[in-house]
């Protein structure tokens, strides 16, 4: 530790205070090691983005990461970079740009839809949660762009796991067990990350088209095809205001597709998905690359969902559940858009219960899938499941809390009651 | 090299033998248990041939319940079990102990379902990783994920090692192919982690078991992702000056943006070897030569490899040779792919490492290793996986000189201290297994490895799932065998490795 450190964390550190805001790695051991002896659950945040998903619970204190930011080291050419926990993405996406690369994941800007305006929170949080964008089909989630992480468990000891390296087999793959462990494991301090380069072009190809049924379908060739799309979204007619493009000829529903790489390359490939689809000159509009980027962001950040009133469910299922799991789900006055090719589902109610938000899960689980409650009434969250978990995982999942978090001090209850 | 200390023996297992065989087979048909040392003997090692144990017993389980009850049973009793697959590990993390019931995974040997529908497909552990992509090839499709030895190495095993191949660069290892596994745990526990659906809710425990090599839980049922096959492939063959020049290349073709299917470089040794091995046409005077290759459409495999063909160019490379047809891209790798062999005809041993390490470290880590050579006075021979960053030296020694099989360790041992020193990794794909060990604390300190052996007591907490790999049992970090090849000797001699 620094003089600077040391003298930041003395004043710091007044354990009095409700909410803490380390700057520095020995605050956040000190903080834990406290918390772990006098047995005081906290709550673990960055800059609150996505506070709301997950169980409401009790904490005496908040331990905030919005303090702990920074890249720490960005390699361009070894394609990863190290950042603090509490740096934030917007901070991360900035600095890759200049070297024209990207977190392939297409990590979801949740504050359009909590709050009606950007607001993409911290790496910490993205990890944390591991909800991925459109690519996810092609590239993965955040947990296969995690390299490596350091942090600290529930006993206050630093703990690290994985490296700098793509290729690395020793020891546990700890990187995926905390990615969309919502913070219940272990305080993350270091991140390291894989980046890609951003392709050097991309276009939409936009089908014109109102039947769910037809959507799937082209789809499912698109995906399947040696295209090779990044992306495979269906919205149906009510979303079609949200989309004005100079290069969108019609309105009313549309299935989108997303083919990247050499400009030549892209345009070899829409004729020929085109043509796989067999599509009329007058079925289809083609969006290009600003306008894509446009598309792609407000798809994978919810924004037709933004300043919305109603409640947000998501739903994944295989994709050849999608068309019975949305005809079931028609009795529930439910609008809706499909993305990952379409076996994601958001699901948006104005109206909800707890019967309803029961029979959905349901559904989900009937079709091999899962539905997590994103946005849901306050008065209903008490009682609702958010996630859903059967009692074999469960109990799996209480042993391995407590060998992360022995005394669960790390948002107790945040994913499941009594873990 | 038999020096490593296993976890001890429980007597008073070995003195129920008798009682346990007619338990088991009370549970399982008694054909698929093997209990005479004739029948147990093709167990008693897996492709890290040096060392050698035989089980008590191998049983054979052919459906999820048996496994379930042979776990339980033991797991009541406290008697060790030790899974298997295909057998063709590298480090050894199959290696039976004289007290444990090795439960080969052999019987699970049927692919159940191909769904194109959700491009994906569910098979039991013991299909072979190869045979995954000729189930689908048909309808165009393949898996992605291709360790050398794909033509004998089981799904189920990939999972457990998280096997890579020469293209995971691009289509990542097999945690980022996999889509489900059906999993039993040392109490006898069936469950399902991930499946068709993608990302499942809650902790990622199907990313925890994948590369856990066997410590936390059986696998049953595997569903993995299926990619279409490519249109266009096509490779680059170049040869550079010096290895400095062939480490910028790999730098600067990252750094432009372009992701290779697969991007290697052999040093002159290796290059020298393999070509008088397989006659593939390599420039043998180059100091390091790289074989680069693209897939996709043909205007994108075209405009990839004409910009690689630019920055090679501007790296000083000495020869460029461009694939014209597929038969001529498999001869570029063939004589890659017997880089083992090739060895082989050089020295009476060779040991091959696994290290990993930031692409940009190349030229320094290579340097080390020559430097490391001259002092141990040993040859040595570099492959590498460059587009990831996975080193495979291949050191040179005889074995029946006792005082080389020593330096040969220490040679071994000081590489892969380097590869963690430079910001690498003791392991990129062969897994840690009882090879390396005790080199884990030269990676990680007793809080991490701590914090790992916790997981494992959570799910096993009688340590009776292969016990003995992966975290040392010495507390000092003793530097041990890697994988040793003596005259061809070695279990599967001819599948392709690495």
């Amino acid at each position: 530790m620094s003089m600077e450190e040391k003298q930041n964390s003395q004043t710091f550190l007044d354990f009095n205070q409700s909410t803490f805001n380390p700057s520095t790695r020995e605050e956040i051991v000190e903080i834990v090691k406290d918390c772990y002896k006098k047995n005081i659950p906290l709550e673990i945040n960055g800059t609150k983005s996505k506070n709301k998903i997950g169980r409401n619970f009790q904490s005496e204190k908040t331990l905030s990461l919005s303090k702990f930011s920074g890249i720490i080291e960005y390699k361009p050419e070894e394609l990863y970079i190290k950042v603090k926990a509490g740096t934030p993405v917007k901070d991360i996406v900035a600095e890759l740009d200049k070297n024209n690369q990207q977190l392939a994941f297409e990590p979801i800007d949740f504050g359009f839809l909590f709050k009606g305006s950007s607001d993409a929170g911290t790496i910490g949080g993205v990890v944390s949660s591991n909800f991925a964008g459109p690519r996810r089909f092609k590239v993965g989630s955040a947990r296969d762009h995690l390299l490596g992480f350091q942090g600290v468990n529930g006993k206050g000891e630093i703990i690290k796991s994985g490296g700098t390296v793509v290729k690395n087999v020793t020891g546990y793959d700890l990187c995926k067990l905390l990615s969309g462990s919502f913070g219940t494991l272990t305080v993350l301090t270091d991140l390291s990350v894989k980046v890609l380069p951003k392709p050097d072009s991309s276009k939409t190809l936009i089908i014109n088209n109102p039947h769910l049924k037809k959507a799937i379908e082209y789809l499912g060739i698109a995906l399947s095809s040696s295209t090779d799309p990044s992306g495979g979204v269906f919205y149906p007619e009510k979303f079609d205001n949200n989309f004005t493009f100079n290069d969108l000829t019609h309105k009313g529903a549309l299935t989108a597709i997303r083919i990247e790489g050499p400009l030549n390359s892209v345009d070899e490939r829409i004729k020929r998905l085109i043509k796989e689809l067999s599509l009329l000159e007058n079925e289809f509009s083609i969006l290009e690359s600003v306008q894509t980027n446009i598309f792609w962001n407000k798809t994978k950040n919810l924004e037709v969902f933004s300043n919305s009133k109603s409640n947000l469910l998501r739903i994944v299922v295989p994709v050849s559940e999608t068309l019975n799991v949305i005809q079931k789900l028609k009795i529930f006055d439910a609008n809706y858009f499909l993305d990952w090719g379409g076996s994601l589902i958001w699901l948006e109610l104005e109206k909800i219960n707890l019967k309803t938000l029961r029979e959905i899960k349901e559904i989900a689980q009937e079709h091999s899938g899962y539905c997590t409650i994103i946005k849901v009434e306050e008065d209903l969250k008490a009682s609702a499941d958010i996630f859903t978990i059967d009692p074999i995982k469960y109990k799996i999942s209480e042993k391995i809390k407590k060998s992360f978090d022995p005394k669960r001090i790390f948002n107790p209850g945040k994913m499941y009651s009594g873990i | 090299m038999s020096s490593l200390k296993m976890p001890k023996v429980d007597s008073s297992i070995l003195s129920k033998k008798d009682k346990i065989l007619s338990d088991i087979e009370k549970i399982i048909d008694p054909k698929n248990v093997l209990s005479h040392t004739d029948e147990i003997r093709p167990y008693e090692t897996d492709a890290l041939a040096a060392y050698k144990q035989a089980p008590l017993l191998v049983v054979l389980p052919e459906t999820v319940k048996e496994v379930s009850e042979i776990l339980k049973y033991c797991n009541d009793n406290k008697i060790k079990v030790v899974p298997r697959g295909a057998g063709t590990g590298l480090s050894g993390g199959s290696l039976p102990l004289e007290d444990c019931i090795l439960l080969a995974m052999g019987k699970f040997n049927k692919i159940l379902e191909l769904d194109y529908e959700n491009r994906c497909v569910v098979t039991q552990p013991c299909v072979t990783n190869l045979a995954i992509t000729q189930a689908v090839q048909d309808k165009g499709f393949y898996y992605a994920p291709d360790p050398s030895s794909q033509i004998a190495c089981s799904i189920g095993g990939n999972v457990a090692e998280n096997s890579g191949g020469v293209h995971s660069l691009k289509y990542g290892a097999t945690t980022n192919n996999l889509l489900g596994i059906e999993v039993v745990l040392m109490d006898g526990t069936i469950t399902r982690f991930g499946g068709k659906a993608m990302d499942a809710e809650g902790y990622d425990f199907l990313g925890l078991m994948t590369g856990s090599e066997g410590l936390l839980g059986v696998m049953t049922e595997v569903t993995v992702k299926i990619l279409r096959t490519p249109e266009v492939v096509k490779a680059a063959l170049i040869g550079f000056p010096t290895i400095e020049d062939a480490g910028n290349c790999v730098a600067e073709i990252i750094a432009q943006g372009c992701i290779p299917a697969g991007m290697e470089i052999m040093d002159k040794a290796l290059t020298k070897a393999t070509n008088d091995y397989s006659k593939a046409g390599y420039p043998t005077d180059a100091e390091g030569m790289m074989i680069v290759e693209f897939d996709g459409t043909e205007h994108e495999v075209n405009a990839y490899i004409e910009k690689v063909k630019n920055i090679a160019e501007k790296n000083n490379s000495s020869s460029l040779k461009i694939s014209k047809s597929n038969d001529e891209r498999l001869k570029f790798w063939a004589g890659r792919k017997a880089a083992f062999p090739a060895c082989g005809v050089l020295a009476p041993d060779y040991m091959c490492m696994d290290g990993s390490i930031p692409r940009g470290k190349l030229a320094e880590v290579l340097n080390e290793i020559t430097r490391l050579s001259k002092k141990y006075n040993l040859p040595v021979a570099n492959a590498f996986h460059a587009g990831d960053g996975n080193l495979h030296p291949l050191i040179m020694f005889d074995a029946n000189d006792p005082e080389e099989l020593k330096k040969c360790e220490e040679f071994g041992a000081d590489i892969l201290k380097y590869c963690v020193k430079v910001g690498g990794a003791l392991t990129g794909e062969h897994g840690v297994g009882i090879e390396k060990r005790e080199l884990m604390c030269e990676a990680f300190n007793d809080k991490d490895i701590q914090q790992q052996l916790t997981i494992k007591v959570a799910l096993d907490p009688n340590s009776l799932l292969n016990p003995g790999k992966v975290y040392p049992i010495l507390r000092k970090c003793a530097e041990e065998g890697r994988v040793h090849v003596h005259g061809g000797k070695t279990k599967f001699p001819d599948i392709p490795r690495f």
